[in-house]
């Protein structure tokens, strides 16, 4: 059974008295433990895509089984409920809050968690993330103290502090220099191929693209091209 | 997620904007402030207004003798016997809500002194405790007559300006000696001036002295017809010059009683009567609750079955303690409305912010949701930190609120008092106005759309 599987999926935005179609017909599975870029130009709808994908829009038609349950049309509670313990994203702008430490903000999503950890547990898991990030040293830190890199690493330990089975990522690098993207990158195979955690990465360079497994180009709102290419280069 | 959290995030949220939070709340500051000040200072003038009343005799209560009806004819209260001083001393030990008794006995006498005479209005023998219920204790000049006198039946008097005027001519009148029905008294000491009564009587044209004097030593003679205010009973007997001048004259609207009559109605005489008691409740609130305490322990005193009705009549002052009610009601409720506006004002400017802040903080509303925060929480967060801020409002308010009423007591002299209740009422009230204009803005943040929210610039 796959982890995603989508069936037809369509989304139009009302503007008014017109119609917009963003995907039109999107059928899709993603197994467990792949790791998946999603490419297209701006407007082809790969923002919309992984939206519904993440679960913080509901598609106008079509079926979405995440695990094999249909979640297409569930309450806005249950897809919060679902996003805080299966989901975890990762922001092109860190989207880091300003006046907590980096500590605070890997910790803030297991405050919303319903079975909640004990205090402590809470704390030594983030200690734990911010350890495998590599920033232990920075973790009283505020966002506005760290690099573009580190914060991102922040944004990543915080996606992965309730423990998902599938982080979704848009435009990860868009806002740091080749550099550190590439050591952004690298962290993110190694959460794939040790922790098993299935990625999805929404960019538009293909350079990132080449990480992955599996590279979907979307174009108008429907799947141009779907290829996978056995174990990448970029790892070697 | 736990309380804890939401207030220890809306603490957060708000240490990270000083100056903003203190800005905020500074409305509530004032308004909470305002309420405990004019609460305070308005009940220690409800206080002092009080206590004027109580002077004038608000919370006192007055217990008369019965009616005696012969041939359906009722003489009016005081013309049974009924009332003893062991009544009072009942009273004062039983009755809970009575915090001072004194008994009464009346007399309409000559005082004489020199050659001038004077028959002042009051003539009472009483006990210390009178002064206390009359709020009269403190003398112009000498001093009262204490308990012992009392026991003693001693020859001494306190009287009024009135008294000393007509007697005394402006002398001073302490250590000198009166006589009433040939009776020597020691004037030991003066009353202050208290004027008129709501009536228009001289209150001021007053004898005291203890109760066992006038009873035994002055109008002991005159027992044989009741008490003073029914003398006219025993007197009409007695030969009357008008209608001897007047044959047509008719002196006596009423029936009149023969000595036969009067031997089969009234009571023997077995103890030593008094003609009123004066009671004074603790507080005018409690009046309603005295005269029914009154009311029942001397039924059971005086062996009355249920189908009797009372012997004794208890009389509050009904007007005093209304007008009283209506005066500090009406306070309270101006009071309510300076609160009410002041509170609205403040509250508005609360929800003013909060919303800004509901606006600036788009993005991490978007965020929180993205990571899992049901709609719930966002609104359960926005309100805490409405709420947080009101009631440290509510605090910092009811801490300066105390500190000036303190401030006015002391510099203006004004009477202020403590009111437990203000305080309260500020920190609820606060917080509710927390709640209430709170809502909307959170509500509002709530009902984002996390992919909006997550875009907002």
């Amino acid at each position: 059974m796959d982890l995603i599987e989508l069936r037809d999926i369509h989304k139009t935005y009302n503007l008014g008295e017109v119609d917009v179609p963003v995907l039109r017909g999107i059928s899709l599975q993603v197994g467990s433990g792949d790791l998946v870029a999603l490419m297209g130009a701006s407007g082809s709808g790969k923002s919309t895509l992984m939206n519904i994908l993440g679960c913080l829009d509901r598609p106008t038609s079509g079926e979405y089984l995440l695990e094999g349950r249909e979640i297409s049309g569930i309450s806005a509670k249950k897809r919060a409920k679902l996003r805080n313990h299966m989901i975890g994203f990762v922001f092109q702008s860190f989207n880091l809050l300003a006046r907590m430490t980096a500590f605070e903000n890997v910790l803030m999503p297991l405050m919303y968690c319903r079975n909640r950890l004990s205090e402590r547990e809470m704390e030594r898991r983030t200690a734990e993330l911010l350890e495998k990030v590599g920033l232990a040293d920075r973790s009283h830190h505020r966002p506005s103290q760290l690099s573009g890199g580190e914060q991102q690493r922040v944004a990543i330990a915080r996606s992965l502090v309730n423990r998902p089975q599938v982080l979704f990522a848009d435009e990860p690098t868009g806002n740091l220099d080749s550099r550190t993207s590439e050591e952004i990158l690298l962290l993110f195979q190694q959460l794939n191929q040790t922790e098993g955690i299935t990625l999805i990465i929404v960019t538009h360079d293909p350079g990132v693209a080449q990480h992955a497994q599996r590279i979907i180009r979307i174009k108008d709102g429907q799947i141009e091209s779907d290829a996978v290419f056995s174990r990448t280069a970029g790892l070697s | 997620m736990k309380l804890y959290f939401t207030l220890k995030m809306a603490l957060n949220a708000l240490r990270h904007n000083v100056m903003r939070a203190t800005l905020t709340t500074l409305g509530i500051i004032i308004g909470v402030a305002a309420v405990i000040t004019m609460m305070e200072i308005g009940k220690g003038a409800s206080l002092a207004i009080q206590r004027a009343m109580a002077a004038i005799g608000a919370n006192t209560v007055v217990i008369l003798p019965g009616s005696l009806t012969i041939a359906g004819v009722a003489t009016g209260s005081g013309s049974v016997i009924t009332l003893t001083p062991q009544d009072g001393d009942a009273i004062q030990k039983e009755c809970s809500s009575v915090h001072w008794i004194a008994p009464i006995v009346r007399a309409r006498v000559q005082v004489v002194y020199g050659n001038l005479n004077w028959v002042p209005t009051y003539v009472y023998g009483t006990t210390p405790r009178f002064l206390d219920i009359r709020d009269w204790a403190d003398m112009a000049e000498g001093e009262a007559f204490t308990d012992h006198d009392v026991l003693n039946s001693s020859k001494v008097c306190i009287i009024g300006q009135t008294v000393v005027k007509e007697l005394f001519g402006g002398q001073s009148p302490v250590g000198r000696h009166v006589r009433i029905r040939n009776v020597d008294f020691k004037v030991i000491g003066v009353l202050r001036r208290k004027g008129a009564n709501l009536m228009g009587l001289d209150q001021d044209d007053i004898l005291l002295a203890p109760w066992t004097t006038i009873k035994y030593r002055v109008v002991a003679s005159t027992l044989s017809g009741g008490n003073q205010s029914s003398s006219n009973v025993a007197s009409t007997a007695e030969t009357n010059q008008l209608s001897m001048i007047y044959p047509y004259l008719q002196q006596n609207l009423y029936y009149t009683q023969t000595t036969t009559e009067q031997l089969d109605a009234s009571p023997p005489i077995r103890f030593p009567n008094v003609d009123q008691i004066l009671c004074a409740a603790h507080s005018s609130e409690l009046v309603t609750s005295t005269v029914q305490d009154v009311s029942t322990l001397l039924r059971q005193r005086h062996r009355l079955r249920d189908s009797d009705s009372d012997d004794f009549y208890v009389r509050d002052m009904t007007e005093l303690t209304r007008t009283m009610a209506s005066t500090s009601e009406l306070m309270t409720k101006l009071l309510l409305c300076v609160a009410m506006i002041s509170l609205v004002v403040g509250g508005i400017g609360i929800m003013n912010i909060m919303l800004v802040s509901v606006t600036e903080r788009t993005r991490e509303i978007g965020l929180r949701m993205a990571v899992g925060a049901e709609p719930g929480d966002i609104l359960r967060q926005f309100l805490a930190e409405a709420v947080v801020l009101c009631l440290l409002g509510g605090t910092i308010g009811t801490l300066i609120g105390r500190g000036s009423s303190y401030v006015i007591s002391l510099v203006l002299r004004w009477p202020t008092a403590v009111s437990a209740g203000a305080i309260i009422a500020a920190v609820l009230v606060s917080a509710s106005v927390g709640i209430t204009f709170g809502f909307y803005p959170a509500y509002k943040a709530s009902k984002l759309d996390p992919i909006e929210a997550l875009r907002y610039e």
